[in-house]
């Protein structure tokens, strides 16, 4: 193969790209090695990406890491031509291939000159691995990730360790494309539907990853091999690939697969994204665009069409978006804003859960397998004890029985997990939590029994959504002890736990409930003891005011689908469905007892609830006509957009006065609550960002949240 | 209990390095280097399945660090092996592999085990020699030892004072031939074969390739071994030159009862007729290889002319010759390690047993005419060790 003669493959330009793209200061420099390996049959030239760090510091591709490949690339490139080498390789340092674009200049970028430059030297560079005169190979040793798949798509052949835990083109995600070939060689390699696999399906699946071995089922690569002595096996294959003893096919893509397979796989693609997200991130859309060119486009116009599309994301708002959400749920989530000292919490070894129902036996499971302590579960009677604590025995033997834990594992949970109607067992545990009736006597009750056997340092955490906690502490010996410790449903999914400081909690209990929380593999947010918390009482906001819009006479059809563009994970009243309508009433009416000028309590909704009805839906997913009657008529019907209108104005003022009343220590808190307790998108930044972008806190408060 | 006939199936090594920061294996794990050996001969042996292999017996010297945690067993979980199989490490100093290899057989011909795999590493640029000993007192406060028994290099002086007819000439001699028939045997591609590439990092230059010995200097004069120093003593016979370095690699072979291999298709290289270990003075040890064969050709009814090929470790250049002297064996006799030894190709202490038996068997497939192979080798405080095979190509 030539290598090709554009303006993309001489040093020059790209050198200017790399000015243009802007020197990170604190750039950690993915270099790119360049070692002789003797095949045999003749030398590859092995390029091992490399930072420096170890692997908990993955190596990824700023402006100086993509010129220090570009170096290596010129030195092989020259011995290529002058035949002194048979083959070039690319493999990465220990347990890491690459992970893509260092994208902590993102936030910089602030011209289309410099987002272009970003794109074109990424594809400048990566794509001369694939023009070179001789072959090239990657050998994928550890986690490849966007930009890092890239590199090795634009290889000639491709190796994967089974030992990989994780290839993925995350980009979307995030609010980008894969924009370094990879939107193009992609669907090529692998094909339209596999391809959109990896660049839409996983990423808007909870940006779910590949393991190796599903890469290479895909096509991803050519050949796997154990990790155990990988780079030895892989550079054997390569020298037979060399020797011709194996033959990959590599047929046109136009050949392999016809117009109408690809458009069916990119309009599968559409539609399951269109499910998500209702048209609300351009990413996703952008990238379904450039496979569905990929086909019939050549090379050149393929790469140009990812740099043109990278540079809308890249000055978008979405992207910066994605970029702070992912940066909460990676840093803030792990360092809860207005923790106490680590080194008060104190150990737990023994755990309480007052109540036997469905959720307190959730509670109890998580409990069990992830602190792996004993867990005693009270209740009235016998029987409720012996119905909690069987679902609690069933859910793990479900566990073992499909392989998730080996039958060691099952009996030792098994065993951890017991009932009684006495609270007596709880006298040496550390940590009680209750899950009982919302109902604040009842709560007071349990507290001063559990109080009279437990020592003085036990905790008691509640998990109330909407009771005020220090009520609940009032009249302990002991008040400092209670700590709210809000789950949310379903407990083994979503992944927060609001952690309510009341009047009185004090840091020891605090921080072993945050501990607790940590141990529990949850993210927690410390939240003051104001009603709701956080993410009931936004959601009971938005739900409200739409239902309002309801009861004023919107027809429900029109309110179903008001907030499509903000590509929620579900629509209102499927998420009144899910949280149920006699509880969101329940909430809804404690919200309109503390807050009356904002909140109310919606007329049709209790006419709901008065009619037993549980479900708006019925199974076929349309209304329920019993429902669908109960929720219409009125006379003051409001268009899609004024409802989200007075919805999203409605989130800006509640959470202007949330951040007032100092509910959380930042803006930032209420996105990550809204991330992680309610699955609110990353595009949308939680929400907070969404509202400033859109000018809507500007509008209702004065300002935006965040200058 | 049953005595069954033992036979050599395959043996693999990694190409030897130097021992060093800059030595080809200087950020290699001396564990990696035992996986790869054992991934290898699984690969090379198809027919084996890998839960009927009986053990995994690793020598290693220093038994800590990345050659601690029971080596055996430890690189055997690493390499893929079925969890049914067990492993144990084992030190016998220079003779670790040989010591491993005679183990198992002794299962195997018990009928313990129907096949296992025996070798040996050592890092010596990871662990080097003497690193966290604590020698008993009472070896000098009862003049157990003379002081000079722990360094090897000085019971090689020690050698050559007793064998005055040993000199630094001849010594010197001795290791240009080793180099030179190391360097034909690399031409005539004799060593290849029993090579398994390994991959090797550097954070300064990245992933390589280790597809060669690192230690053998080909260019070797007379003239050149001559000015070298010796460092043992001051106007002494042991140089750098006519003794093994420092080194860093790993060795394994297949050793199974003849019938069971045969079951299995597993072709026999050689079969194990028996072996001796001997004890001598540690101030000498390199005499060691001179008891044990003794013993073990008087008791198989032999002499030195029986034996067609003779694989003796090159320690040192003097323990060589001392054992070719004791058995009126000429210095340049070519039935002496044909394919070059130690002092060229290097001698990672715990594994050189079996690079003995590699290039061994090498020899007897091409040579059908010779019956009888040893390997022998001297042990540090003072052994030797010689064991005795029979060529299964006649």
């Amino acid at each position: 193969m030539p290598e090709s003669s554009g303006p993309n493959a001489t040093g020059t330009p790209l050198a200017d790209y790399a000015r243009s793209f802007g020197e990170l200061p604190d750039e950690v420099v993915t270099q790119a090695h360049v070692r002789d390996v003797d095949l045999g049959i003749g030398t590859l030239a092995l390029i091992t990406l490399d930072n420096g760090k170890d692997h908990t510091r993955p190596s990824t591709f700023g402006a100086r890491g993509l010129m220090s490949l570009n170096a290596a690339v010129d030195a092989v490139a020259a011995r290529a031509a002058a035949g002194e080498i048979a083959a070039v390789g690319v493999t990465g340092k220990p347990f890491i291939f690459a992970v893509g674009a260092d994208l902590s200049g993102v936030p910089a970028i602030d011209s289309a000159e410099k987002a272009l430059a970003i794109g074109r030297l990424g594809h400048g560079v990566f794509r001369r691995l694939g023009e070179l005169r001789v072959p090239s190979f990657a050998f994928i040793n550890g986690a490849a990730m966007g930009g890092g798949v890239e590199v090795a798509l634009h290889c000639a052949y491709r190796t994967i360790s089974a030992g990989v835990p994780a290839v993925a083109l995350p980009e979307c995600f995030l609010g980008m494309v894969p924009a370094w070939g990879g939107a193009y060689l992609l669907p090529r390699l692998i094909g339209p539907a596999a391809a959109l696999k990896v660049i839409i399906e996983n990423p808007l699946s909870q940006n779910k990853v590949l393991r190796g071995p599903e890469a290479f089922a895909l096509g991803i690569a050519d050949a796997m091999f154990e990790p155990a002595d990988f780079l030895e096996e892989s550079l054997r294959w390569a020298a037979r690939v060399l020797a011709g003893e194996v033959v990959v096919e590599r047929p046109d893509p136009r050949a392999r697969w016809p117009q109408a397979e690809w458009d069916q796989a990119v309009a599968s693609a559409r539609f399951f994204a269109d499910g998500k997200l209702h048209g609300a991130a351009k990413a996703p859309y952008r990238a379904i665009d450039l496979v569905a060119a990929a086909r019939s486009r050549t090379r050149d116009e393929g790469f140009a069409a990812e740099d043109e599309a990278q540079v809308d994301l890249l000055l978008g708002d979405e992207l910066r978006a994605g970029l702070y959400a992912f940066d909460l749920v990676q840093r803030r989530a792990r360092k809860p804003a207005g923790a106490p000292d680590k080194s008060l919490a104190r150990p737990v070894t023994k755990v309480g859960v007052v109540g036997a129902g469905l959720m307190a036996a959730q509670i109890a499971l998580l409990f069990t397998r992830r602190l792996q302590v004993p867990v005693v579960l009270t209740d009235l009677d016998q029987a409720r004890v012996d119905a909690g604590v069987a679902h609690v025995h069933g859910e793990i033997a479900r566990l073992a029985s499909r392989g998730r834990l080996s039958p060691d594992a099952a009996s030792r949970l098994t065993a951890l997990v017991t009932g009684s109607v006495s609270k007596a067992p709880f006298a040496d545990a550390d940590f009680v939590i209750e899950a009982v009736f919302e109902d604040l006597a009842v709560k007071k009750r349990v507290f001063a029994e559990v109080e009279s056997i437990v020592s003085d340092q036990c905790v008691l955490a509640t998990n109330t959504s909407s009771l005020p906690v220090s009520a609940m502490a009032d009249g302990l010996a002991h008040p400092e002890r209670v700590v709210g410790f809000h789950f949310f449903n379903p407990v083994a999914v979503l992944p927060l736990v609001e952690v309510v400081r009341g009047a009185t909690t004090d840091d020891g209990a605090l921080a072993t409930a945050l501990a607790v929380g940590k141990g529990l593999k949850k993210d927690c947010v410390i939240v003051a003891d104001r009603p709701a918390f956080v993410v009931n009482r936004l959601l009971t906001r938005f739900l409200g005011d739409i239902t309002r819009s309801v009861d004023e006479g919107t027809p429900l059809e029109v309110a179903e689908h008001a907030a499509d563009p903000l590509g929620l994970p579900m629509s209102p009243f499927l998420l009144l469905q899910l949280v149920g309508p006699a509880i969101a009433l329940h909430v809804s009416q404690t919200l309109t007892r503390a807050f009356p000028d904002r909140f109310s309590v919606s007329p049709k909704l209790r006419a709901l609830v008065e009619a037993g009805k549980s479900a708006v839906y019925g199974p076929d997913l349309r209304f329920d006509p019993e429902a669908a009657a109960l929720l219409s008529g009125g006379d003051h019907p409001l268009t899609a957009q004024a409802v989200l209108a007075r919805a999203l104005e409605g989130l800006a003022q509640e959470i202007a006065i949330m951040l007032a009343e100092g509910v959380v220590a930042a803006p930032q808190d209420i996105d990550l609550c809204m991330i992680l307790g309610a699955g609110w998108p990353f595009h949308l930044g939680g929400i907070t960002p969404y509202l400033d972008r859109t000018g809507v806190s500007a509008k209702v408060n004065g300002a935006p949240f965040r200058a | 209990m049953r005595a069954r006939d033992v036979v050599f199936v395959d043996g693999v090594r990694t190409p030897f390095g130097k021992a060093g920061p800059k030595g080809i294996y200087a950020q290699t794990r001396a564990d990696d280097l035992v996986v790869r050996v054992i991934r290898e001969l699984m690969r090379r042996n198809p027919q084996l399945p890998p839960e009927r292999v009986g053990e995994v017996a690793i020598a290693a010297t220093a038994q800590t660090g990345d050659q601690g945690l029971t080596i055996g067993r430890s690189a055997a979980i690493l390499a893929g092996l079925p969890r049914s199989v067990p492993g144990f490490a084992i030190d016998r100093m220079c003779a670790g592999a040989m010591t491993a290899v005679t183990t198992v057989a002794g299962e195997v011909s018990q009928g313990a085990a129907d096949i296992a795999i025996a070798g040996g590493v050592e890092h010596m640029g990871h662990h080097p020699m003497g690193e966290g000993v604590d020698p008993n007192p009472r070896f000098l406060s009862e003049q157990l030892v003379d002081t000079s028994a722990l360094v090897m290099g000085q019971t090689a002086e020690n050698l050559h004072d007793r064998f005055p007819a040993v000199t630094r000439e001849r010594a010197d001699r001795y290791a240009y031939h080793s180099q030179r028939k190391l360097a034909a045997a690399y031409a005539r591609g004799k060593i290849q074969p029993g090579l398994v590439p390994m991959a090797v990092r550097s954070a300064e230059q990245g992933w390589g390739l280790a597809t060669a010995d690192e230690p053998p200097r080909p260019g070797t004069t007379l003239e050149g071994l001559a000015e070298l120093k010796t460092p043992f003593r001051p106007h002494g016979r042991v140089t750098a030159g006519n003794s093994a370095g420092l080194n860093d690699g790993a060795t394994g072979c297949v050793i199974a009862a003849a019938d069971f291999a045969a079951e299995l298709g597993l072709p026999a290289r050689m079969r194990l007729v028996d072996y001796q270990f001997a004890g001598v003075d540690p101030e000498v040890m390199g005499i060691g290889p001179v008891p044990a064969t003794e013993a073990l050709l008087a008791r198989n009814d032999l002499t030195m002319d029986d034996i067609g090929l003779i694989e003796v470790n090159e320690a040192f250049a003097v323990q060589v010759l001392a054992f070719l002297d004791h058995f009126k064996v000429d210095d340049e006799d070519p039935r002496v390690n044909p394919l070059g030894g130690a002092i060229a190709v290097g001698h990672p202490l715990a594994s050189s047993g079996v690079r003995l038996m590699i290039q061994l068997a090498a020899e007897l497939a091409e040579r059908p005419e010779v019956r009888y192979g040893i390997t022998t080798m001297c042990i540090g405080l003072g052994m030797g060790g010689t064991v005795l095979w029979e060529n299964v190509n006649a």
